[in-house]
Parts: structure tokens; C-alpha cells; sequence
């Protein structure tokens, strides 16, 4: 077994705004290890973003509140000084960015944006700077990288973008990367592209990955375990296979009943979840999907833990096991979610 | 470059011709304006009169009146109709003026229009924030004229701690005595700009905080200080820098007018308000075809800058 490098141990982030106190992010516990990879998928809103930037402290503001905590081999992070965060930050634990359009500054060199986080870790000289600049931007599949690298970012391709962010956060060889969301703005061949790009590089430098999407397809190949979440908290966590195969909360036979598929026979519609997803702001009392769940019993409004309920998984639905796995065959196309009235929707 | 320099110049004749041909025109519609009239002083003979049309070209029709002028313009050979001085001469004697009001009021304008908007940014919302806002309100909406005027009168004529206007060249009184005179002129012409800089200046910054490429600068463990300077402050200066380009154009082109007859600095602009008062028309011309002059150069030049500050920027050619 590698060495555990990350804990989060029940973050709680709330921020408070004109309206209220969003709890956005609501009890999470996550691990990693070294060279793991760990999917969060959930949709927008469910705060898995949130969660990811906090371990950078990105997210800092006077108006937002952290609880719990977040172990980085040693180091408390949610507590860490500005300081203590800005040696790990780029050096250690790195970040790809969703919109790779918007994430690089317009009015500077390729070349210099990444030598930028290099020499903010390394004492290096100028030209072994230029000599890692080069070598990292071959190294993500840029062609001509020795001229490419004194571009700017309005020269290059989404895709392309995607491809220097990703040098840039491996630029100091960090421990773990975290991948928010980092094919969504981009074409489907070249999400294919960077996802296959970001698994090599993972097998040659052992990189751990924390990747953040919203598309479980994206995360099939790449992750080894998965944590889906909604409305601000974990509800299922597990290996890629029991996720797939066997998956115990409604809400994820919805995220899995809703990717496209081309061995699946063509239905009249791509199954959706109905409804919205849950205000953050005034969240309803237990279980944070009841609302869209065709499911719902008495017991859903009580919160559920996050526990082994006998699939040898934790999830977080009040159903047995054996329940669970009758009704997630109830209805052909997988799940059967799509069927119920929700008021408002 | 070179094509875009050369198209510039062309628009720079085209502008010019206009220019002088409307104010040209507008010397020609103005009623009692005849000049011969108002040169033969009190009580003039007809014939007194008829002598100076003719030796002025007054009798000329308007299109040989207008070349003829212009080729004295560009010969340097204009002179005043109200005490027949060269007024290239005494624009030569006015410039260095009017840029040191310029140039040391754009330099204070900008320096603390940035440093208060920054300021506001950082601070923004807070009871700090707010003040410089009513501060900055209060600013633009004091007439340059009543503010130098409360200046000289308060500073200056009763307190005595300023001098009570004019102007010393370097020259005659020392450095220090240039620079003493021009305190007052420089802070009553930058007040109104102060305000409105540190505005825009404030608000560049907050947009510019939050966009997704200083999110990445964070994450890359750079200093606080190194994400505002390079990142944030850079970026957000860059529109600052070339209004700041147009703003001193137009002060220099006219806007020291007002500040100059206040201080009675014997500027261009002086000059310029003087001529006018006098229905002096080659003056006017002058002055009013160089301003239109400088304004193109300056917006060549701040259209070039721009180009160099921001590479997504290409010059049209």
C-alpha cells in the first residue's frame, strides 16, 4: 500500500453572502495516496470545485468559514498561514484550471507564465529555466515548443491552452495535481487528447490526481476510485468498478443512466434527472436528493451517514442493500429517475 | 508599422485642413469682426480703413485670404492683427509653459489616481473605501477655475504661503522657484482628473481581481504583492495608460486654458484665451491648428502604445 498523502477529514465551507449562508461544501472526507487517482464528480453546485480550491486556500475570503481538516503529509492546510500555503502551492500541490481560455494572463509570454511558478520554488539560472520551459511544454505534446513558448496565450488553441496549463502545474513535479473540471470547455476529440495526456504523464511521474468533472464518462479510464457528490456532500464513494457495477445511491445510477453511450440502443431522449438541484442557501432537512429521488420514503429526512451498508462501499441512502439493487433494475435504460413529477420543475 | 504611421500622417492633412478652414470660416461669420476696422483704432478716415484692407488682403476674396494665411502660417510669418507681434514667436514663448503645467499635473494625476485607487480596491466596501469615494465625487465636481481661484486667493494673496500666481522660468529664478510657482497650477488642474483616475482605477482592479488568470497566479505561490503587481496591476493599468495618453493631449491642445489664465502663467493657452477675447484671428488659427496637431500625434502614439502593452492588439494597416 503507497503512502496516504492526503486527508480531508469533514470539511465544512460555508460563505456567507447578502442572502444567506451557502453551505457549500457540507461534512466531506476524502484520502488520497501517492500516484492515486481520485475522481469528484458531481454537477454544478454540488461542491466539489469548492472542496478542490480549499486545499489551496484559493478560496479564502473573509466571508467564507472552513471547518474540519485537511492533512497534506503533515501540514494542517485550512489553518495553514498565507506563507506556509504559498510553498506548497505550484511546488507541491498543483491546479488545472476549468477554462483554459481565461486561465492564462493575456498580456504575457507562454514561456514566462510557466518559468513564473519554477522560479518561485527553485533558485534556478535563466537559461536552465528556459531549458525546463521547453522540455515541459515537449513533454504535453506542443509542437515547436522552443518558439511556442515566447507566444501568447491569445496564439494558441483551447486544447493547446489546456496542454501549457497542464505543463504549467507539473513545471516543480508536484505530489498532486488537481484537475478542476479540465476538459469541459474543450472539443470532445480533445478532451479525449488531454484525459490521455494527463494518464501518461501520471504513469511516467506518479503524480497523484484529484479530477474534478461533472462527466463520470470522462473519469471511467483514468480514476482509480470515485466520490460523487451532491448538494454539498459525498453520497457514494468507491472504487471505479463497484461504482459502475454496482452503485448504491439513486443519485448516481441518474449520473450513470445519463452519459452517452454508443453501445446503448438509441432511446427518443438522453434520461435526465429531473428537477433542480437543492439550494445551497436553505438546504432541505436529511437527505439532500430526496426532492428529485422517485425513491423517497419516511426515513429520507433524516440525514444519512456516509457508511458501508453492505455493498462493501459507503454510501448515503437509507435503502437496503437489496432494495437498492431491485429497484436499479426496475426500469429498463437503466434508471428509472426520469419518471417522477417534481413540482416545480 | 510603417503603413500605419503613413496612414496616420494622411489623416493628420486631412484633419488639419478641416481644422483650419472651420475656424477659418467661423472669424468670417462672426458679426462686427472686421478686423481692418477694429486696427485702425479710434475714429478712423474711410481711406485709413481702405490703406489697411489692402495691405492685409482683406479685399482678397476668402479663398486667396485662406491660402495666404496659411502659406504664413506654415512660413512662420503670421502675425497678430491687434499689435502686429509673430505668433509663432510668441507660441514658442508660451510652450515650455504649458508643457511644465502639463506634464508635471499628468504626472500627479496618474501617480496618485493609481495609488488612491488602489487603495480603494484593496479596501474596497470598507469605511476608507467609501470616503475617497465622496472625496473623489467631491473632486470632479469642482470647476478647475473656482478651485485655482479659491487657491491663489486663500494660499496665496491671504496666507502667503504660495506665490499669488505667474510663472518663473528656470532660467531667471532657480529650479526651486519654477517649481514653487507651479505647486498650486499642478494641483488645481490634477484634482478633477485625481478623482476620475482613482475611479477607474478602482474599478479596473476589482474586475480584474477576480478573472480566472490571477486565480492561477495564486496557485502558482507567488507573493501576494508579485499576483497585484504583475498580474492584477498590470493588467488592469493597461486602458489607464492610454487614456492617461488621450487626457494629456487634450490638456495639453487646450485643456490648460482655464489654469493658465487663473495662474496667469502666460501660457499658450493664455494666449490663446486672450487672442480670442481680442477677435485676433491668426492667433487662434495657430494655436488652434497645433493643438489639433498634437492631438493626432498623441493618438498615434497612445494607439501604438497600446499595441505594445496589450499583444492581442493589432495595429489596423
Amino acid at each position: 500500500m503507497s503512502e496516504r498523502i492526503l486527508e480531508i477529514d469533514h470539511l465544512q465551507v460555508d460563505f456567507r453572502t447578502d442572502e444567506g449562508v451557502v453551505h457549500a461544501v457540507d461534512d466531506v472526507s476524502l484520502t488520497l495516496d501517492a500516484g492515486e487517482v481520485l475522481a469528484v464528480v458531481g454537477e454544478s453546485g454540488s461542491g466539489k470545485s469548492v472542496t478542490a480550491m480549499s486545499l489551496l486556500g484559493l478560496n479564502r475570503s473573509p466571508n467564507a468559514v472552513f471547518r474540519g481538516t485537511a492533512h497534506y503529509k503533515g501540514t494542517e492546510l485550512l489553518s495553514a498561514s498565507e506563507s506556509t500555503l504559498r510553498k506548497i502551492r505550484g511546488a507541491e500541490m498543483a491546479m488545472i484550471f476549468q477554462d483554459p481560455m481565461t486561465s492564462l494572463n493575456p498580456v504575457q509570454r507562454i514561456g514566462d507564465q510557466i518559468a513564473e511558478q519554477i522560479l518561485a520554488h527553485e533558485h534556478l539560472s535563466k537559461a536552465e529555466v528556459h531549458d525546463r520551459v521547453v522540455s515541459l511544454m515537449e513533454r504535453v505534446g506542443i509542437p515547436r515548443a522552443a518558439e511556442r513558448s515566447r507566444s501568447y496565450p491569445h496564439e494558441f488553441s483551447g486544447g493547446m491552452r489546456q496542454r501549457v496549463m497542464i505543463a504549467l502545474a507539473l513545471s516543480c513535479d508536484p505530489s498532486v495535481l488537481i484537475a478542476d473540471e479540465p476538459t469541459t470547455a474543450l472539443d470532445v476529440t480533445i478532451q479525449a487528447q488531454i484525459l490521455e495526456r494527463m494518464k501518461e504523464l501520471k504513469d511516467q511521474l506518479g503524480t497523484a490526481i484529484i479530477l474534478v468533472t461533472h462527466d463520470l464518462g470522462v473519469v471511467a479510464d483514468i480514476a482509480d476510485r470515485i466520490a460523487v457528490m451532491y448538494g454539498g456532500r459525498i453520497v457514494e464513494e468507491g472504487t471505479v468498478d463497484e461504482i459502475f457495477y454496482d452503485p448504491q445511491h439513486p443519485y448516481t445510477w441518474g449520473l450513470l443512466g445519463s452519459i452517452t453511450r454508443v453501445d446503448r440502443t438509441r432511446a427518443e431522449k438522453l434520461p435526465s434527472i429531473a428537477g433542480l438541484p437543492p439550494s445551497l442557501l436553505d438546504p432541505p432537512k436529511g437527505c439532500h436528493f430526496r426532492a428529485r429521488c422517485p425513491h423517497e420514503f419516511p426515513k429520507c429526512v433524516e440525514v444519512p451517514a456516509l457508511e458501508d451498508r453492505g455493498a462493501g462501499h459507503p454510501d448515503r441512502c437509507w435503502l437496503t442493500v437489496e432494495e437498492k439493487r431491485a429497484k436499479r433494475e426496475l426500469t429498463p435504460g437503466e434508471i428509472g429517475l426520469a419518471t417522477k413529477e417534481v413540482v416545480g420543475a | 508599422m510603417a503603413r500605419f504611421i503613413v496612414r496616420r500622417l494622411i489623416g493628420m492633412v486631412l484633419v488639419l485642413f478641416a481644422v483650419s478652414v472651420l475656424t477659418f470660416l467661423i472669424f468670417q461669420v462672426i458679426p462686427n469682426s472686421d478686423p481692418a476696422v477694429r486696427m485702425a483704432g479710434k475714429l478712423p478716415t474711410p481711406s485709413q480703413v481702405e490703406q489697411i484692407r489692402k495691405t492685409w488682403h482683406f479685399d482678397d476674396n476668402i479663398f486667396v485670404q485662406y491660402v495666404y494665411t496659411m502659406k504664413q502660417i506654415f512660413s512662420g510669418d503670421l502675425v497678430s492683427y491687434s499689435d502686429q507681434s509673430n505668433v509663432t514667436h510668441q507660441i514658442w514663448i508660451g510652450l515650455p509653459r504649458t508643457f511644465a503645467l502639463g506634464i508635471g499635473a499628468a504626472i500627479i494625476w496618474m501617480a496618485l489616481g493609481i495609488a488612491l485607487g488602489l487603495f480603494s480596491a484593496v479596501r474596497a466596501g470598507k469605511l476608507s473605501d467609501r470616503f475617497l469615494t465622496v472625496l473623489a465625487l467631491i473632486g470632479v465636481s469642482m470647476p478647475v477655475f473656482w478651485v485655482g481661484a479659491l487657491m491663489t486667493y486663500y494660499l496665496g494673496y491671504k496666507a502667503g504661503i504660495f506665490p499669488n500666481g505667474g510663472y518663473v522660468e528656470v532660467g531667471e529664478g532657480g529650479l526651486w522657484q519654477w517649481f514653487y510657482h507651479l505647486i498650486l497650477p499642478w494641483t488645481a488642474l490634477a484634482i478633477l482628473f485625481i478623482g476620475v483616475y482613482s475611479r477607474i482605477v478602482r474599478s479596473n482592479i476589482l474586475d480584474t481581481i477576480n478573472d480566472d488568470y490571477v486565480r492561477t497566479a495564486r496557485s502558482k505561490g507567488i507573493s501576494e504583492r508579485r499576483v497585484m503587481r504583475r498580474h492584477v496591476l498590470r493588467n488592469s493599468l493597461i486602458p489607464v495608460v492610454t487614456l492617461w495618453g488621450l487626457d494629456f493631449g487634450l490638456v495639453i491642445a487646450g485643456g490648460a486654458v482655464l489654469t493658465e489664465s487663473v495662474f496667469n502663467l502666460q501660457g499658450v493657452g493664455q494666449y490663446y484665451a486672450e487672442a480670442i477675447g481680442r477677435l485676433d484671428v491668426p492667433p487662434v488659427l495657430e494655436v488652434t491648428m497645433l493643438g489639433a496637431f498634437f492631438i493626432v500625434v498623441v493618438n498615434t502614439l497612445v494607439d501604438i502604445l497600446y499595441a505594445v502593452l496589450d499583444p492581442r492588439i493589432r495595429l489596423a494597416t
